[in-house]
């Protein structure tokens, strides 16, 4: 799998989707991205095999921008294979999306592995905190990873954050039943930071292995809102918690203000990781090259459907040969990670 | 970078004034320009070529007009064109004749659309209806929940039954029908575009109910995939009208512009909050400056359309000076005051106005309940209000979601306001019926009174979105709520 071990080996890997929950068979990143990959393909199968031109530039900014790419990273994207296509002289349209496939995959290597455990602060109960902006799907990743979490024999508390959407609380009740985690909630209107401090204290009392805090959806232009969130991240960090992961859901049809999001959650709350949602659709989730690019954050789960299974490890590879319909049987030689298994293989 | 438009365009913006016809050249650079503006937005590429094609045909060789450059001009006629798609006609919601009126909302997974068949539910009953809500999304978690909870809070019934949505559905359509309710609002469940066996699942919801309305639920954070997605529910359910979610947020918006395209249809509302009031009908142009990204230019731009404005605004500030003014024509004015986008505009025109009426802060939530009074009424009550007895203005009241102090007082200001305009202009409010069709004529003939200028008029476009113009009631209490219906006319 993609995921990297980090060097100091103290941080756990969160387990692959083969082992998740009960509910349907685990979907797969390759599966997953099926519909995304052919409209691609489709797109720059005229410009293979021919000499790149005006055209062939053309499409490949278009596939990029109509992938969510955005303009600022589609031109610097462009502007780099340029300058290589010129040292190295590509003649050859197909030679010139693979190595744009290369010089994405190369910008897309990084460390992604969720922690469980917080190092530095031995006995800490672990919390993981999920923001982001409203319907993106934060509550329903809580209900994959809990059940990924459980399988593997986790003990999992579930906070209900979320205290004001309407019936948030019950829908989350929902997925804790699923994969029998235990739901820690306050009334309708609560203080969302104290629901999160009451559902830490218990998992520590209970000796849970980690609780899964929910949060109500803000949009990231509403001061007050992220202010609130920043205190929940206060207080959960606080004795006997210890936020170890802070996950930003990005729904895979977001456009150009994932950006923004993902700038103004990562100042509120210190961001840790990316969960990129909805990817079995047909939208690609092209802006978290930006998010990546600019702001150094990285995608660690994806949501491929609305099942317990539907989660999955990001893997890079897999994730720009889907993009760019790059993958072996296109005609592009594999020759970049023949030795690692797709998620799901 | 740039941040705007503004900031992209400033190089051709200042090119040479009044050029004479547009050249190639100058079209090109501007529109190279706006096509990025346009991507940053998140309008679809496709469409934007499309768009940019369009609006180069549309310019070159055309006309430069005196006052503007042509990277001006070029901005013009795509705010036009924007404009033109956002909302050229737009959705002219009519309750069915025979109720139910059935509206089934549809969309993407968390695209918005529990909370706007909420809105929805209670801006009908704004407009006096008696709606029920069909929860017929039995897949998500405690979905229905979710709108027994909304709907609790604005005091609306809903339906569901578990098993089959289209059970659901259809049972809610018997429901209404045999409890007497005239509007249907059905929410379904989120759905991917790709998904066959659930756009098949919606399609049947559809033929249970035969919605008179289908709405596509769009959240404006989308990008590329927004024509993908309305394309496929467009051929699935024939969408009648858009409506536009989370604009509260400070995202472009541009997808707004890819799915009308795409459905040819109407933007008819936005979503512009979490809570039930916060939905408000929806404005093309503020859309197309939001999109654009421009304040600025559309400050010089409107400079060049105020003079068109004004006329409009002067022939509107003759009528009232006439006193040639029934209820029906205050509707009249009301509305083509919202479309002006500011109801100032046309006080400030008004002479012999004391600084106190002219800067009287009046709104957009004022005019919408205003105006759902009156078309409450009969014609012969808009013509002659003073027949407007205890009993009338009781009916009158429940027909348009108010109470009855409400509507006296309204009537109380109407009347004042005529009177005041015909003492003042020395003209009585006798000719009244005589006058009255011509005063209805929309005035675009240049009758220019010398010196009236407009200080703080123009539309309102704003880059923060819409911030006005909220439909309905207030969420607590139910009812309308009297200051924001204290029409500050003049006369008060
Ligand atoms: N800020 C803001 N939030 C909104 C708006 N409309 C809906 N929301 C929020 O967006 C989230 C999703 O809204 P829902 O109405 O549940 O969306 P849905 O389409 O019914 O979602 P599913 O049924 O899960 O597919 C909720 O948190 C809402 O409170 C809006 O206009 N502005
Ligand atoms: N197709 C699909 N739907 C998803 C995915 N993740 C969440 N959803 C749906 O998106 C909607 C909003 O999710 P929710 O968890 O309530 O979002 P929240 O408001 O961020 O908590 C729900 O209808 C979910 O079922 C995903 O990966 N794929
Ligand atoms: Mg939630
Ligand atoms: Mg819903």
């Amino acid at each position: 799998m993609a995921t990297q071990t980090p060097p100091d080996g103290a941080a756990e890997r969160a387990g692959g989707p083969a082992e998740t929950g009960p509910l349907r068979p685990a979907a797969t990143f390759a599966s997953g991205l099926a519909s995304s990959r052919r409209t691609l393909r489709d797109r720059l199968a005229s410009i293979r095999g021919r000499r790149p031109d005006g055209a062939t530039w053309e499409s490949l900014e278009e596939a990029l921008l109509g992938a969510d790419v955005g303009v600022a990273t589609t031109m610097a994207t462009l502007e780099r294979l340029r300058s290589t296509a010129d040292d190295q002289d590509i003649v050859d349209a197909d030679e010139l999306v693979h190595e744009l496939a290369d010089q994405m995959r190369a910008a897309l290597d990084a460390d992604r592995s969720l922690h469980v455990s917080a190092p530095d602060r031995k006995g800490a109960t672990p919390v993981w905190l999920f923001v982001g902006v409203n319907g993106v799907g934060k509550t329903t990743t809580i209900g994959k990873v809990g059940a990924r979490l459980s399988a593997e024999g986790q003990v999992v508390v579930m906070a209900a954050g979320d205290t004001f959407r309407a019936a948030a609380t019950s829908q989350l009740q929902t997925w804790a039943d699923r994969c029998g985690a235990d739901l820690i909630s306050g009334s309708a209107g609560a203080d969302p930071s104290s629901v999160v401090h009451d559902a830490v204290s218990a998992a520590a009392a209970r000796g849970a292995d980690v609780v899964l805090a929910d949060t109500a959806g803000r949009l990231q232009n509403r001061k007050n809102l992220m202010d609130e969130l920043a205190k929940v991240r206060r207080v959960a960090d606080r004795e006997p918690g210890a936020v170890v992961e802070t996950l930003l859901v990005i729904d895979a049809t977001t456009g150009q203000n994932g950006l923004s999001q993902a700038r103004a959650f990562a100042e509120a709350t210190d961001v840790t990781g990316v969960v990129l949602t909805k990817l079995d659709g047909s939208a690609k989730g092209g802006i978290v090259f930006a998010i990546e690019a600019e702001l150094g954050l990285r995608v660690k789960l994806v949501g491929l459907g609305e099942g317990a299974n539907d989660l999955v490890d990001f893997d890079p590879d897999s994730y720009v040969d889907a993009l760019l319909g790059a993958d072996p049987d296109a005609g592009v030689p594999a020759s970049h990670s023949p030795e690692q298994a797709r998620p799901g293989d | 970078m740039f941040d705007t438009l503004t900031d992209r365009l400033s190089g051709t913006l200042r090119g040479l004034r009044g050029r004479g016809r547009m050249r190639p050249a100058d079209v090109d650079e501007a529109l190279a320009e706006i096509r990025l503006a346009l991507l940053e937005a998140d309008v679809n590429v496709g469409v934007v070529r499309r768009f940019v094609d369009r609006v180069r045909e549309r310019s070159i060789g055309g006309e430069v007009t005196a006052s503007l450059t042509p990277g001006q001009q070029v901005t013009k006629i795509v705010n036009d064109e924007l404009v033109e798609i956002l909302g050229g006609s737009p959705l002219d919601f009519q309750f069915a004749p025979r109720p139910p009126t059935v509206v089934m909302l549809a969309g993407l997974q968390g695209s918005g659309k529990t909370t706007a068949a909420a809105k929805l539910a209670q801006w009908c009953k704004s407009q006096g209806r008696n709606p029920l809500l069909v929860g017929a999304d039995l897949q998500r978690p405690a979905a229905v929940e979710q709108l027994r909870t909304l709907a609790r809070g604005i005091d609306v019934e809903v339906w569901s039954e578990p098993g089959d949505p289209v059970a659901c559905a259809a049972g809610g359509l018997a429901h209404a029908r045999q409890t007497g309710r005239d509007v249907l609002i059905v929410d379904t469940a989120g759905r991917l575009a790709i998904d066959v066996e659930l756009m098949g699942e919606v399609a049947r919801i559809s033929d249970a109910v035969e919605p008179h309305y289908t709405l596509l639920i769009v959240d404006s954070m989308v990008g590329q995939d927004a024509v993908a997605t309305a394309e496929a529910f467009h051929a699935t359910l024939e969408v009648d009208g858009i409506i536009l979610t989370k604009l509260d947020g400070d995202a472009r918006g541009g997808a707004a512009l890819s799915v009308a395209e795409v459905v040819g249809r109407p933007v008819a509302f936005a979503s512009v909050g979490e809570k039930v009031d916060d939905f408000e009908q929806f404005h093309p142009d503020r859309m197309a400056s939001r999109i654009l990204g421009m304040g600025d230019v559309m400050t010089l731009i409107e400079k060049a359309e105020a003079v068109y404005e004004q006329e409009e605004a002067e022939a509107a500030a003759q009528r009232l000076a006439e006193g040639t003014f029934t209820l029906d024509d205050f509707v009249d004015q009301l509305r083509q005051l919202r479309k002006m986008g500011n109801l100032q505009s046309i006080v400030q025109m008004m002479p012999g106005i004391s600084d106190q009426v002219r800067n009287a802060d009046i709104d957009d939530d004022r005019i919408t309940t205003a105006e759902a009074i009156v078309l409450s009424m009969t014609p012969a009550e808009r013509v002659s209000p003073e027949i407007i007895d205890a009993s009338r203005r009781a009916r009158i009241a429940a027909g348009s979601g108010t109470s009855s102090a409400q509507v006296g007082n309204l009537l109380k200001q109407f009347t004042q306001m005529r009177k005041m305009m015909g003492g003042m202009m020395g003209l009585g409010s006798k000719r009244r019926p005589a006058s009255r069709k011509a005063g209805r004529k929309r005035g675009k003939g240049p009758t220019r009174p010398a010196g009236s200028s407009r200080t703080g008029g123009g539309r309102t476009s704003s880059k923060g979105g819409p911030s006005s113009g909220k439909l309905g009631t207030k969420p607590d209490g139910g009812g309308i709520d009297w200051e924001a219906l204290d029409l500050k006319l003049p006369g008060r």
